[in-house]
């Protein structure tokens, strides 16, 4: 049966993509957030799953304002680095695992979870970032990735609780997939950030702190946080932040910590990064 | 019953609800336009006609040939359609986001080093009602 053996957070920052991309990744202004991911390169070198659930919202890019799904799985074989406008990220191309992803999708819909399923995206910063970080620049990806897309541009995104009760679902799914799959789940986006209009720049430590505290002993509570405070307190675009609901609501209830990454800025964010076991 | 939009009284900010879609979609999609490389060298050739060709209101248009992006967000834009606009130019999210506070570029990314915008002062409109 396949497994859910770890889950993993960080923020998708493009700008950290493009100083991967352009080696940059040693200057000055890059080094301390670049050192806050070695030790899970190494770690993930010795975990690495047959296939990760990664979470992550697209960025205006697979979906324009023609359609907007709340939550959208890739089915494909494969998913190719978009264009968003500043050329193709020199990326590998993302390989999928459709039949993981088709059991995911019939298992959670019918756990009353309207996942709108797609069978041909291309996928942004939002997904290539977190493996970059992750996994450094491989001739390719040393696994499968299935994309989980979560609308969080369009307001409302789906509340905390539902993202929280999501991840349930995708658990039992995973867990109930034939195959012997050692599975990770990823939940990416935020911490604190606005990028827009003159409180551009709004970074609020304390609250992200709490998130990660609270995301690690008590996800339920914290899965109650209505849209407003993310919104008030951590920006506009800190609502990201409810996509690691759904890897959190995908783990036990109790986890291990293995590591914990927090800094400021990458550009205008505020970085968070966690990696949990699940399975002791 | 009107929708409860408490957003409203966040400063400095403009939520991308469905009422902001509706009045942005043109130029938002004129935005996604720009994610091929041929458009985004039309559009760099001419701007106003490349412009001219989108169902587009006339301020909407005016804001883009300025690079008013506060003015864009106000009128239905939304900062990850935006991006297409400053991408094309070559420009960072730091620089888009430094415009839009008024800031030199140095001077934001001075602000984000030593720890960015700070929340104190930044979360309400109005003093929430303490009574």
């Amino acid at each position: 049966m396949a497994r859910i053996s770890a889950g993993i957070t960080t923020s998708h920052v493009p700008a950290i993509g493009a100083a991967v991309d352009l080696g940059k990744t040693a200057q000055p202004y890059w080094a301390p957030l670049f050192a806050g991911y070695e030790f899970s390169k190494r770690w993930i070198a010795g975990h690495t799953p047959d296939v990760i659930l990664l979470v992550y919202n697209d960025h205006a890019t697979a979906f324009s304002l023609d359609i907007v799904p709340t939550f959208a799985i890739g089915c494909a074989e494969r998913f190719q680095p978009a264009d968003e406008g500043w050329g193709r990220r020199p990326v590998p191309v993302v390989e999928g695992h459709p039949e993981l992803a088709a059991h995911i999708a019939q298992s959670v819909i019918q756990q009353d979870f309207d996942l709108t399923v797609i069978h041909r995206m291309d996928v942004d910063h939002g997904l290539t970032v977190p493996l970059s970080l992750l996994f450094g620049q491989p001739a390719a990806w040393p696994c499968r990735v299935i994309p989980l897309a979560v609308n969080v541009v369009l307001y409302p995104p789906p509340s905390g609780r539902r993202c929280y009760e999501l991840g349930h679902a995708l658990r039992r799914a995973i867990e109930s997939f034939d195959e012997d799959l050692d599975v990770q789940v990823w939940g990416t986006g935020g911490m604190s950030h606005q990028l827009q209009g003159p409180r551009a720049g709004l970074i609020n430590q304390p609250f992200d702190r709490a998130f990660l505290d609270r995301l690690i002993r008590e996800p339920a509570a914290l899965a109650q946080m209505p849209h407003i405070d993310y919104v008030r307190l951590a920006g506009s675009e800190g609502i990201e932040l409810v996509m690691w609901l759904i890897m959190r609501g995908a783990l036990h209830e109790r986890v291990r910590e293995v590591h914990r990454f927090y800094h400021v800025p990458a550009s205008n964010t505020a970085v968070g990064h966690l990696i949990l076991d699940n399975t002791e | 019953m009107a929708l409860d939009k408490p957003y409203a009284d966040i400063p400095g900010t403009v939520i991308f609800d469905a009422e902001q879609a509706r009045r942005g979609y043109h130029l938002n999609m004129f935005c996604m336009s720009l994610m091929q490389p041929e458009n985004r060298r039309r559009f760099l050739a001419g701007e106003r006609a490349y412009l001219d060709a989108w169902p587009m209101t006339e301020a909407q248009k005016q804001a883009v040939l300025d690079r008013d992006y506060n003015r864009m967000i106000a009128l239905g834009g939304n900062v990850y359609f935006l991006a297409r606009i400053f991408a094309t130019d070559g420009q960072s999210f730091q620089h888009a986001a430094a415009l839009m506070t008024g800031m030199t570029e140095a001077d934001y990314v001075k602000m984000m080093l030593s720890g960015g915008r700070s929340p104190e002062g930044n979360l309400y409109c109005t003093e929430p009602d303490r009574g």
